[in-house]
């Protein structure tokens, strides 16, 4: 490993020292940070492919129940029966923090309309209704997915970083000036054999 | 901060959602999608996409991964789920990880 470009003085091996004091702490610190996120993703991601399975069977059969049941009208008059929704869903859009990371919150507003279907009875079979029901039924759920995914996707990104920093602490910077110290001390050592020795020979000389 | 909900897809997955209150953006392939998201991303949080359009665009959409807002998430269409979702899932974990924890395969 190579050593840091510095002058061998006690003025340095000081300055060295603090920074090896705080190198080491803040890999400690980072390390700790790093199981933590883990823990937290794996929970996280054991939500997510629940509530993926879920949303996914779901929403695959609601949109084909859909497609079946519009299939029996011709389709510019579904076109024109869908063509002006009643109801507009809003989202409550928050920012949460995992372990410094912000990740998003949402929330279903809720704006009760009585009927819920935006279209006249006639126009559309009934089997249209349940699956306009059960999407909208399903929205909650979705929206929960996109939260906990959004989160999982930040936090594995989030968990890399930390890895590259810690590694880069414990297997570069660290060593680095743990050497950069041991160098400095062995110079200092010699100078100081060295003035020691001089004296002696000055000594003799007189 | 109240957001709004919007899905992409082709016309037939989408209608229903519509008639569910969420905003709907009709695009027939992965070049009008992007052009479509691009547009839709400045003021919808929350974009709901379909997997189809979702499986080309994945590397477009990793940019999107930086900050909370928006959220774009894929979802099955109507000819059913490719499994694309389960495989971010998967990526996202190996990457975090290193290991696989949910699938075993």
């Amino acid at each position: 490993m190579a050593r840091l470009n510095v002058n061998p003085t006690r003025m340095e091996l000081k300055k060295l020292k603090a920074r090896l004091n705080t190198a080491v702490r803040g890999h400690k610190l980072l390390k700790d940070k790093s199981d933590e996120m883990v823990r937290r993703f794996s929970l996280l991601i054991k939500e997510n492919k629940r509530l993926r399975d879920e949303v996914e069977k779901e929403l695959s059969e609601t949109l084909r129940q859909f497609s079946v049941a519009r299939s029996v009208t011709p389709a510019y008059r579904a076109e024109t029966a869908f063509a002006m929704p009643s109801v507009a869903v809003k989202a409550e859009c928050g920012v949460k923090s995992v372990m410094g990371v912000e990740v998003p919150k949402i929330g279903l507003v809720n704006e009760k309309t009585t009927d819920g279907l935006p279209y006249a009875y006639p126009e559309i079979t009934s089997e249209a209704d349940y699956s306009v029901i059960k999407a909208a039924a399903l929205l909650p759920k979705m929206l929960a997915l996109a939260e906990t995914e959004k989160t999982v996707r930040m936090l594995a990104e989030e968990i890399e970083r930390n890895k590259r920093r810690v590694n880069a602490l414990e297997y570069v910077m660290i060593p680095q000036l743990e050497e950069t110290i041991k160098y400095i001390k062995s110079k200092l050592d010699e100078n100081e054999r060295a003035a020691v020795i001089r004296l002696m020979k000055v000594k003799n000389k007189s | 901060m109240t957001g709004k909900i919007a899905i992409i897809g082709d016309g037939d997955s989408i209608m229903v959602f519509r008639a569910a209150g969420v905003a709907t953006f009709p695009a027939e392939n992965e070049v009008k999608a992007r052009e479509v998201l691009r547009k839709v991303a400045k003021d919808y949080q929350i974009i709901f996409l379909t997997e189809e359009l979702a499986k080309p665009l994945t590397e477009f959409l990793k940019r999107f991964d930086e900050e909370p807002y928006p959220v774009i998430l894929s979802v099955p269409s109507k000819n059913g789920s490719t499994g694309h979702g389960t495989e971010l899932l998967k990526s996202a974990m190996e990457r975090a990880l290193g290991v696989d924890i949910l699938f075993n395969n």
